[in-house]
């Protein structure tokens, strides 16, 4: 009967913010009784796409319609939730400190007055036993004291629990990072009963088998855009992984073959615990989806590196963090104080600063890295983020180091800053300095000599030379194994 | 800005704009105000008196600076117990001995130094809040004050006691005891690459640790440099009082943390200065003898000290956001 009326459709919906075109024209429909599997690299705009369709975000320009179940259409996020739009996201959302049955309560208004914990256990025990037959979680239980897993599958529960508006499209995000195989096969088997039954299910995930399992669609994103968009038989896993990337800038390796050579020492200067190798002069990647445990890994690396008073002195290991605001700029301070905080031993006599060699350093550095300010005791937020990040790059470069740590340290910079930092960061490498970078785009992944590709925390591929290629590193990112059966 | 980077020449100008600023107004005010009432009678005492008893205050209030410069909840609640115990226990050691009036003092820094130990393993290893290790802390420095104390009530050395009560050149020896602290930690805090650590841990924890500050030598130092300040202070007052009281310290709570406040620094950490501990510190005894000159009861007195204090931040956090 509604197989005609889309559940909901997007009709050339853009999502702007500033100059980031998160989406850039997508327009897609989805009938009850679908299955969609959305995949695409990090920054694809899978979540900006997520949240425009269950009307979190009012699109920039272009329209969503959703299908009411009286027969008419709507827009807006009252529409959405009365056209049985729900979400499980991949950031667990619950509220710790809450039980089970409370959580409910929160996307489901109705439950009020007096019985409602009744009726919110009994709500989502039934979805529960639904969708993970065997699962031992009760209501009264605080979600804090849940494990990980339990607490995924509550979220999911939740996105299909009987409600004042029946779920009629479930929009699941990495809904099985969490879960071990067989919980996600019951997963798996409650999507297609759900879809057999009328529902929609948009699936998003990295591991390519779940959704060659249940989709019966794949639209890839890449972009801010839907490039490709067939029924799942018209794709190949392979087929998949070349639709999401495109070919990496060849000057680059051209660039890197040229120094390389001469550049990288013989012997591994460093060896991580996940296996991370590095020689001297070496740049070395860290790649794959974002959250995988790249950012987890460097810490732990610098912070096991860089403990006690001997370091403050020579530092063997400096860093560079690309989240300015949470691991690098000291608000209150001046431009150049930022600048000498990594050297300021070094800088000083019986434990006073020596401010004229402070200011030397400042000034050595504010010409050579290009810092745009008329006055160094300038406060540090007076500056752009670029040159924000211009100045946590000298705080780790002005200190001799031999190793150089980066956290996505070009995350919200623009593109001439970036090319500046490119530039930096080569210059260096041929002094001796090793780096290691984890980047979230596989552009400045591809100007490194070594990629380490993380997944699910650890190395799953480790490339160099010609095999550094977003191709391989697509692969190597995403799970290619069947989902276990 | 705490930036003393550039020596601007126009900073004779902008002295109103330093945070310092409102507490010394603030104590010229309540200076004059009281001598008012004695028509300039007095005023040389009054300025004696309000030197020595600021000295007390200043020297704990520069410890608590550092250690509320370390940011939020970094606070030491346990200075006056620590001061009650090194009070106690300096004076029963050296029991009215002129020869171990250096000695005493080294039980007392000592003392204090035990106690910093004491409340930066707590907060370390036991992984307390500060708040509440440094309060839990003091209750257990208390009783060992008590325990030892027992209503004994030993003098201190003739010559210490002069010392604490007398002048050089006319200034009290306390408050020239107190200037040299100050200078030394404004020393610390301006131009020492510590000082740089600090402000960095306080704006920032996690990026001062990324940035390769020593962060656990910064907390360790800091925490037992306060209650070493204190064992001094507790050392000082009990010689200065005649003697260690088992209350002797109970009214430097709120005073160490209110002088910090009123001096300008900043509550949230990371921004801190020390004239402002030395002008909150005269101010807090100058109010008070000037409410008690225009005859006001203690309630009263109370209320308009609030008042005050409330003005006096209002006031500095206005001209900061300038």
């Amino acid at each position: 009967m509604a197989t005609e009326t889309p559940l909901v459709a997007l009709s050339d919906a853009r999502m702007h913010f500033g100059a980031v075109r998160a989406l850039d024209g997508v327009s897609l429909t989805i009938r009850p009784g679908e299955c969609v599997g959305l995949i695409g690299h990090n920054g694809a705009g899978k979540s900006t796409a997520v949240n425009v369709i269950n009307g979190g975000l009012a699109p920039t320009a272009g329209t969503v319609t959703y299908a009411l179940p009286d027969g008419s259409t709507g827009t807006g996020p009252a529409a959405a939730r009365a056209a049985g739009i729900r979400s499980v996201f991949q950031e667990l959302s619950l509220c710790p400190n809450l039980t089970v049955e409370e959580n409910l309560r929160i996307p489901q208004r109705d439950l009020t007055g007096p019985g409602w914990r009744r009726r919110a256990a009994r709500r989502i025990s039934n979805a529960l036993d639904a969708v993970f037959p065997g699962h031992r979680i009760r209501p009264k239980t605080t979600v804090g004291d849940l494990s990980l897993a339990e607490r995924q599958m509550v979220e999911i529960a939740m996105g299909f629990a009987e409600g004042a508006a029946p779920a009629r499209l479930v929009i699941l995000d990495e809904p099985t990072s969490s879960l071990d195989a067989s919980i996600a096969h019951h997963l798996m088997d409650h999507v297609k009963a759900f879809c057999a039954r009328g529902g929609a299910v948009i699936f998003i995930s990295h591991m390519l088998g779940e959704v060659f399992e249940v989709a019966t669609r794949i639209d890839v994103m890449k972009d801010g855009k839907i490039t490709d968009s067939r029924p799942r038989d018209g794709f190949t896993q392979q087929g998949l992984i070349d639709a999401m990337g495109h070919v990496a800038s060849a000057p680059a390796e051209a660039r890197r073959a040229a120094s390389a050579a001469e550049r990288i020492g013989e012997d591994v200067l460093l060896r991580t615990e996940e296996g991370l190798t590095a020689r001297r002069g070496e740049i070395v990647g860290l790649s794959g989806l974002a959250g995988h445990g790249q950012a987890e890994a460097l810490a732990r690396f610098f912070l096991s590196r860089s403990a006690g008073m001997g370091h403050a002195r020579r530092p063997e290991v400096v860093f560079v963090a690309g989240d300015r605001a949470r691991d690098g700029i000291m608000p209150l301070w001046s431009i150049l104080r930022n600048v000498s905080l990594t050297t300021l031993s070094a800088l000083s006599r019986r434990g006073l600063v020596d401010r004229d060699a402070e200011a030397r350093v400042g000034e050595d550095w504010r010409k050579r890295i290009g810092i745009r300010t008329g006055n160094m005791s300038n406060n540090i937020l007076s500056l752009s983020g670029g040159n924000q990040q211009k100045v946590l790059f000298a705080r780790s470069l002005a200190s001799p180091a031999p190793i150089v740590v980066m956290d996505d340290p070009m995350r919200g910079v623009d593109v001439g800053t970036k090319r500046e930092a490119y530039d930096m960061i080569r210059a260096e490498a041929e002094k001796g300095r090793t780096f290691l970078w984890y980047s979230t785009e596989t552009e400045e992944v591809c100007r490194c000599d070594r990629v380490f590709v993380f997944r699910n925390g650890r190395i799953s591929a480790e490339l160099t030379g010609d095999e550094i290629s977003e191709q391989h590193i697509l692969a190597a990112s995403f799970e290619m194994q069947e989902a276990a059966e | 800005m705490a930036d003393a980077t550039a020596d601007r020449p126009s900073a004779v100008l902008s002295i109103h704009r330093r945070p310092w600023f409102w507490a010394w107004v603030a104590s010229a005010v309540a200076f004059v105000a009281t001598l008012m009432l004695t028509e300039g009678r007095g005023g040389g005492d009054l300025l004696s008196a309000a030197l020595t008893f600021a000295s007390f205050s200043a020297i704990v209030g520069i410890g608590q600076m550092f250690v509320i410069t370390l940011g939020p909840g970094n606070v030491d609640l346990s200075i006056p117990a620590t001061m009650t115990l090194a009070g106690t226990l300096s004076l029963k050691f050296m029991d009215g001995a002129t020869g171990l009036i250096l000695p005493g003092l080294a039980v007392a820094l000592g003392v204090g130094l035990g106690a910093g130990v004491t409340n930066y393993l707590l907060i370390r290893v036991l992984r307390i809040p500060p708040i509440i290790a440094t309060l839990s802390a003091s209750f257990l420095y208390q009783s060992l004050a008590i325990w030892s104390n027992r209503g004994l009530r030993i003098k201190p050395p003739a010559a210490l006691s002069d010392f604490t009560t007398g002048a050089t050149l006319g200034v009290p020896n306390l408050a020239l005891v107190g200037l040299g602290i100050a200078l030394a930690a404004w020393l610390l805090l301006e131009r020492s690459t510590f000082g740089r650590w600090i402000s960095a841990f306080g704006q920032n924890e996690r990026a001062a640790r990324l940035s390769g500050v020593p962060v656990e030598f910064v907390r360790a130092v800091t925490f037992i440099g306060a209650a070493a300040l204190a064992g001094l202070t507790g050392y000082l007052l009990a010689s200065f009082s005649g003697g260690a009281a088992l209350n002797m310290g109970q009214e430097y709570l709120l005073i160490s943390i209110a002088v910090v406040v009123i001096g300008g620094c900043s509550i949230a950490g990371g921004y801190s200065n020390v004239p402002g501990i030395w002008g909150g510190a005269l101010f807090m005894f100058l109010i008070v003898s000037m409410l008690n000159s225009y005859g006001l009861g203690a309630g009263v007195r109370l209320i308009v000290t609030g008042a005050i204090i409330i003005a006096i931040v209002a006031a500095a956090s206005g001209k900061e956001s300038t």
